[in-house]
């Protein structure tokens, strides 16, 4: 499996992988061939983003001045596409007043952490030091 | 869904799946992983969760 990954990384591209696996969460295992392990990021992390976005949660913005909704901002940003797209369909706004909203935002926040953690896993992966 | 227990055990779902898929490669020890990874956040949910049931705040 090390030899497999590893040369399918030199003819597409550690960058490139690095950068799929951040854009499309599961999608660095789905292209080193663990499917499993790659559908099963792909459905849940997308399902934790999609769940905090159902529950009012908000996608804060880079705002330097306030460092921990910058960090916020850099854990949403981290989902790679479901953030994008969330962001360029405005949704996102964030219910304050809403029951759930500490909730939701655990749910997208950590959802972002979880890929960042899963496109670690996949340069590791490719470089063969799992 | 309102519920916040609900919502804990759906979250502790989640993360405890990433991480069981994520270390472990076997689909026993992530199993194994997974469980003892939900069970955790649950039981150390509830345990801070009583313990600061006397705060006022």
């Amino acid at each position: 499996m090390r030899a497999d990954a590893a040369e399918r990384v030199e003819s597409g591209g550690l960058v490139l992988l690095t950068l799929a696996a951040w854009l499309v969460p599961g999608s660095g295992h789905l292209w080193l061939g663990r499917r499993t392990k790659g559908l099963i990021f792909l459905v849940a992390l997308t399902a934790m983003f999609a769940i905090g976005l159902a529950l009012q949660g908000r996608i804060f913005p880079f705002e330097a001045s306030q460092p921990l909704v910058f960090l916020a901002a850099i854990a949403d940003l981290a989902m790679g596409l479901p953030y994008l797209l969330a962001w360029a369909l405005n949704l996102g706004q964030g219910q304050v007043a809403a029951v759930t909203y500490e909730y939701a935002n655990a749910f997208l926040i950590v959802s972002g952490l979880l890929n960042m953690l899963v496109v670690l896993d996949v340069y590791d992966t490719a470089v063969g030091r799992k | 869904m309102t519920s916040h227990f609900l919502l804990m055990v759906l979250f502790s779902f989640f993360v405890a799946l990433v991480f069981a898929v994520l270390m472990k490669d076997e689909p026993r020890a992530q199993v194994r992983f997974g469980a003892v990874v939900f069970g955790g956040f649950i039981l150390s949910a509830l345990v801070l969760g009583w313990l600061m049931f006397p705060f006022p705040f």
